[in-house]
């Protein structure tokens, strides 16, 4: 269920992208028409307020020209592609003057454009949501869209080959990429069908969101955008949960998850089968991994007992990391009102009594030895009335409440919903959406991921240090193959980005291996011919 | 609803002929008394055979979502479902041996096609059409015998593994726990289950609520729920027919004979929103203006009493409050120049030179006033239904809108109820009850029907009104527009008095 606020309303916004869409001298700006620009009203002093959100329209009688040229106005529509996902919104700490120039010789902008030149994965990326070498549907078709720096976004963007989307990016400079579903036909061509029907979403990697700021009832260390390695554990915690049930229960295997930039993460699921399924599907998915949920600020754990599979399993995951993560770290009982909230889950009136005096005779005990109390006090005290079953179901509620994921559903429901790229940077921190290794996912540190400041610093070193040893090594080689190799060492090689990228190249690998399969596989069905032909991988 | 505009170039293929008169007569055999209606019909009808089985089933539709809309139970709604089904659609087992078994099944497969061609226009038709055929289904299935059932099922090819009795006993833990029997006896009530594994997709409501246990991408269902599988392929056949048929119907030629028939049927599957699109005063007599409103608020229901209250308290809504209470208000009659001025004023903290840039489009925007040609050719949008309340954009921190019965704690609805003065318990503990039980109509109605007792008692004393006019509201209008005729019934003779609406 939506525990943000909603997203920027779409009446307000359809006026918000002729407003943002401000003259533009370069031609670029032809793509962008009312409906497909989503306004992205950046006010950054304002951010928090609901007001940010509101429109601007110049010209009342300009935003109605404008409007003829629309077919339709659906409300839904209108915002079924943003994302809601907050945590990539801009920062209250970017200055507006900054973000509003499209200035080449600004900073910010000369560092974006040595990192999409030396070190974005255009190669990887491309064959991630292509599939295949050559370029196929699944890329062509797909929809990206580019925020650019004067506010507006660029939706329904579309690229041929690898190599336009790369020139494309290198000649816009967007601070920010989504990516969004495969269409049945050119996204930029859509104008050209009549019927919804003609021109659809057909294909997107099912997605998820989790955002710590919806932990904030339960984290007691942090709050709002801010992190630390003691509460980003919810994300752990999370995405263990989360990764095992869509292997074990659902059957995928291409998982990747990306580091939101500042205090989530999103999973992108790409099997074939998981990129084909329908907002139904999309929907019911969601509805499996929805245990905590809750209106107007109290959230609630609500399931059925017995327990389903997928649940007991996730306790027992979950369990060690509510005591050591959660009770032992966050200590969320500490105050005498997350005192009570506790004790009101408490099914027995006598327990919860006998607890009460202990824990007031007591101030500032420990969330770990409360917990232990419950039982302690259970077995001793000894009430007549309690039903022990009635107290673990109870327990095993307060185990869940505390670690099981919170899901942004608005981002797995739909299948047209667009997600920021994995690879770009956040605006607000400087630090790169990067791939999590989940069999090392305990290593990972938010607060150590590589930032583009920080990049670019690290490319210099190397040329004063690795760099020169490796000439060195060269030298010693000899004229010959080697020499070769070090020629081709690629910017990102040089840094700490190195070792994502290199997950991210296996994770393709693997992904295009099984598709390739698969695909031999068909045609093999279909034709009734053994013949493999195997292209050349180009890795 | 009320754009229906095919454009029709001539002299093309006429896909409704194809449909009803190729290939060349053969009459259709019908062994059972469910039917997935993959076959188009093949036989000669007359015209007036054509509209008479189009309306029947209609009636039977159109009464069923209105049960959903008043969240009648499954069971309630067969009880109240029969006597018309029994009238309108008449469906008996083989088993009956009635002479007139063919007939009906002929009217079931034929009046069904008919209202595919009626209802394939526009993509909101097409989803209405296909849940409310679901429901007929569904009400079908569950009354059908189990053994022509089970026939009938076979013959659908669903593509059902069944799981072995193997795999019954290695999973029966897991198993277990979906049937309920967690604890105790439970490896012999799976054995005796009848289980079947089908991918995941094709069972989405199952996986959705947990009631099948799923690995490695197959669901496990329970011979009980499997009757959610065969909706869902009806469902999913019905969708893609008529996205078929969507697809074939701008080629209609327009000098057809059945043309107006199909647009008369479209237009009298009129959604609840429909009703108030006008905007003309919704009642006689009452003075719709700006500064009237906070008069005319004592006849809202709660959700527009709050959002009103909020708006006065903050001088602001949010964007979604702002839409469900603009919509609401252009269906009481409040027109755009009042509204204008109503917006204008409660907003009472921002210039005008604000108001005129962040809002005054919007609202023009509701009326139909501005944006694209549909949206003024159909005079903007329609006011919300309570369903459309109930389950689109549930309310966050600081919204204002939605379905207190449904949105609110209990706390504060029981303070919102109170301060509407809604004081009695039995009622309240009435509300309580409802919106445990997730009938907020019914809640909604009970608070109506507390607030206006002595004039319902009258009216009905009087005969003012049928029963039938004091049906379950379904409307927030509706609920507006009946408490204003009902507490202002001295000031009208009662020949003014309409509440056929
Ligand atoms: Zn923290």
């Amino acid at each position: 269920m939506p525990h943000s606020d909603p997203s920027p309303s779409p009446m307000e916004e359809e006026v918000a992208a002729v407003a943002g869409s401000s003259p533009q001298p370069e031609e670029d700006f032809v793509m962008v028409e009312a409906g497909e620009v989503q306004g992205v009203v950046e006010k950054p002093t304002t951010a928090a307020e609901p007001a940010s959100a509101q429109a601007k329209a110049d010209e009342d009688t300009e935003v109605e020209i404008q409007q003829e040229k629309k077919t339709e106005v659906k409300l839904e529509d209108l915002f079924a592609g943003m994302d809601s996902d907050d945590d990539d919104e801009f920062p209250s700490s970017s200055k507006p003057q900054e973000s509003r120039s499209a200035d080449t010789s600004d900073a910010s902008f000369e560092l974006l454009r040595i990192y999409y030149q030396r070190f974005f994965p255009w190669r990887y990326m491309f064959q991630w949501l292509n599939h295949s070498p050559v370029p196929t549907n699944d890329f062509k078709h797909r929809e990206f869209s580019l925020w650019l720096h004067n506010d507006a976004v660029m939706r329904y963007q579309s690229y041929n080959t690898s190599d336009l989307f790369r020139k494309d990016v290198m000649r816009l400079m967007p601070r920010r990429i989504e990516i969004g579903p495969v269409y049945t036909a050119d996204p930029r061509d859509r104008k050209m069908f009549r019927t919804s029907t003609a021109f659809q979403p057909i294909a997107k990697e099912l997605c998820f969101d989790i955002d710590l700021t919806d932990y904030d009832d339960i984290r007691t260390c942090c709050d709002k955008a801010n992190i630390c390695n003691k509460c980003w554990q919810f994300t752990t915690m999370a995405i263990k949960v989360l990764d095992t049930a869509l292997r074990e229960d659902f059957g995928y295997n291409h998982i990747m998850w990306v580091y939101s930039g500042r205090r989530g993460v999103h999973a992108w699921v790409c099997d074939k089968k998981a990129r084909a399924l329908n907002d139904q599907q999309r929907k019911a998915i969601t509805g499996y991994f929805e245990v905590v949920s809750g209106k107007q600020g109290g959230k609630k754990v609500n399931i059925r007992r017995p327990l389903h599979p997928h649940l007991s399993r996730s306790l027992d995951i979950l369990k060690d990391h509510f005591l050591k993560d959660v009770l032992a770290v966050q200590d969320p009982w500490q105050t005498p009102e997350k005192a009570e909230a506790l004790l009101q889950q408490i099914p027995d009136t006598e327990l919860r009594e006998a607890l009460r005096k202990k824990w007031e005779a007591s101030p500032g005990r420990a969330s770990t030895s409360k917990w232990a109390d419950i039982d302690a006090l259970a077995q001793t005290s000894a009430s007549s009335a309690l039903d022990s079953k009635d107290l673990l179901d109870a327990k095993q509620d307060i185990v869940l409440e505390h670690t099981y994921p919170r899901l942004d559903a608005a981002v797995s429901q739909k299948l047209n919903h667009l997600l920021k790229s994995p690879f770009v940077i956040h605006p607000g921190t400087g630090r790169i959406c990067v791939p999590i290794d989940k069999d090392r996912l305990d290593e990972f540190d938010p607060l150590d991921v590589p930032t583009l400041q920080g990049l670019v610093k690290e490319i210099d070193e190397w040329v004063e240090t690795d760099g020169a040893a490796a000439m060195a090594a060269v030298d010693v080689a000899g004229p010959g193959g080697s020499s070769q190799d070090v020629k081709h060492v690629q910017d990102w090689e040089k840094t700490s980005l190195k070792p994502y990228i290199e997950y991210f190249r296996s994770f393709v690998t693997a992904l295009m291996k099984d598709e390739r399969a698969a695909t031999v596989k068909r045609e093999r069905e279909e034709d009734g011919d053994v013949e493999i032909k195997v292209e050349s991988m180009d890795f | 609803m009320n754009r229906i505009d095919v454009k029709r170039p001539r002299n093309v293929l006429d896909h409704r002929k194809k449909q009803f008169a190729d290939p060349a007569y053969k009459e259709s055999q019908y062994p059972h008394r469910l039917n997935f209606y993959s076959t188009p019909p093949t036989a000669d009808i007359t015209l007036e055979q054509f509209e008479q089985w189009a309306i029947d089933r209609l009636r039977v539709l159109a009464e069923l979502e209105a049960c959903s809309f008043r969240n009648k139970t499954p069971a309630e709604t067969a009880l109240h479902m029969k006597p018309l089904l029994d009238k309108y659609l008449p469906l008996d087992a083989t088993s009956s041996n009635n002479s007139k078994l063919h007939l009906q099944r002929q009217k079931d497969h034929y009046s069904h096609f008919i209202l595919r061609l009626a209802f394939a226009t526009t993509e909101d038709l097409r989803r209405r059409f296909t849940r409310v055929e679901t429901m007929l289904f569904r009400l079908r299935f569950q009354g059908d015998d189990s053994r022509e059932r089970a026939a009938f099922v076979r013959t659908l090819n669903l593509d059902w593994e069944p799981v072995s009795e193997d795999e019954k006993r290695a999973l029966s833990p897991q198993l277990a726990t979906t049937i309920g029997f967690g604890y105790g006896k439970r490896a012999q009530q799976v054995l005796d289950e009848d289980w079947c594994k089908v991918d995941w997709m094709r069972v989405p409501d199952l996986v959705e609520s947990r009631k099948v246990y799923v690995k490695a991408g197959k669901a496990y269902v329970p011979g009980r729920e499997q009757q959610s599988m065969v909706l869902n392929a009806y469902t999913k056949r019905l969708e893609e027919a008529l996205e078929l048929t969507a697809r074939a119907l701008p080629r209609l030629d327009e000098d057809d004979r059945l043309t107006p028939i199909l647009n008369h049927l479209s237009k009298n599957f009129v959604a609840p929103d429909a009703g108030y699109t006008g905007t003309g005063s919704a009642v006689e007599g009452a003075e719709i203006s700006a500064r009237n409103i906070d008069a005319l608020s004592q006849h809202f229901p709660m959700c527009m009493t709050h959002l009103h209250r909020s708006l006065r308290r903050d001088a602001h809504l949010k964007h979604f409050g702002r839409l469900q209470y603009s919509l609401f208000l252009k269906g009481i009659g409040l027109n755009l120049e009042e509204a204008l001025v109503f917006w204008r004023s409660s907003f009472s903290k921002i210039t005008d030179d604000t108001f005129n840039k962040e809002y005054r489009y919007n609202v023009r925007h509701v009326y139909g006033d501005v944006g694209g040609d549909s949206n003024r050719r159909s005079g903007g949008y329609s006011p919300y239904s309570c369903q459309r309340i109930l389950t689109e954009h549930a309310p966050g921190p600081g919204d204002a809108h939605g379905c207190p019965y449904r949105h609110f704690t209990l706390e504060n609805l029981g303070t919102l109820l109170r301060a509407s003065g809604v004081t009695d318990r039995a009622v309240l503990q009435g509300v309580k009850e409802d919106t445990e039980n997730q009938k907020y109509h019914l809640a909604c109605n009970r608070v109506f029907e507390h607030l206006h007792k002595t004039e319902i008692k009258r009216a009905k004393d009087d005969g003012v009104m049928t029963a039938a006019q004091l049906e379950t509201i379904v409307h927030p209008n509706e609920y507006f527009k009946r408490s204003y005729l009902l507490k202002n019934m001295d000031k009208k003779t009662q020949k003014d008095v309409k509440m056929e609406g």
